[in-house]
């Protein structure tokens, strides 16, 4: 499913609403999700799941190709666990 | 550096500023986007957000564990497990973040 698939079943759902609004409203709620963990905030959604950021520690890496060493700099990452209801829910058929 | 918590109601209050819905509505179209996603994943289905990121869903053959405090061997059903990508776009947005 991609997001103009998610649009499109929530736009058939609420036919009073335009496609352009249900638009706003999905990319509102991921935009709010990416907007959050570039403060350094988490985002806790029960049942699907919670966004949080991880650092990262700097360290000497190596270019594969030619295996120079580069410094690599300390860096915050996205991280995503899987709630509790969606893990089970994927495991029960 | 306050870190928050943001959850559901943030995200319904967020639409509700975004689009001119009731607060209830907003909270409800939420619910619906998760839900969405949530049923394709349980299909198995993979769900690409772009400039978001990717959940998918892989399947993890059985294994033998090991209960860490007894030293038990304990065996470990396969099972299904979902993993998210973020896209270029959170990577960096959330790698920028706290060095502005």
């Amino acid at each position: 499913m991609i997001r103009s698939e998610l649009i499109q079943k929530i736009a058939d759902e609420n036919p009073h609403l335009t496609q352009r609004h249900v638009e706003r409203i999905v990319n509102t709620v991921f935009e709010e999700i990416i907007e959050a963990l570039a403060k350094g905030d988490r985002v806790e959604l029960r049942g699907f799941g919670a966004f949080s950021v991880k650092s990262r520690e700097a360290r000497v890496g190596r270019n594969p190709r030619t295996g120079e060493s580069v410094q690599v700099d300390d860096k915050k990452v996205p991280f995503f666990k899987t709630g509790k209801l969606l893990r089970d829910r994927l495991n029960t058929k | 550096m306050s870190e928050k918590t943001l959850t559901r109601m943030d995200l319904s209050e967020a639409v509700f500023r975004a689009v001119g819905l009731s607060r209830n509505e907003s909270a409800q179209l939420v619910e619906s986007v998760l839900q969405h996603m949530s049923d394709a994943l349980a299909e198995g289905e993979m769900v690409k957000i772009s400039s978001f990121g990717t959940f998918s869903v892989r399947a993890k053959t059985a294994r033998v564990g090991r209960n860490p405090k007894t030293g038990d061997e304990v065996p470990i059903s396969p099972r299904r497990v979902l993993t998210f990508r973020p896209s270029q776009l959170m990577k960096a947005r959330v790698a920028n973040g706290k060095k502005r």
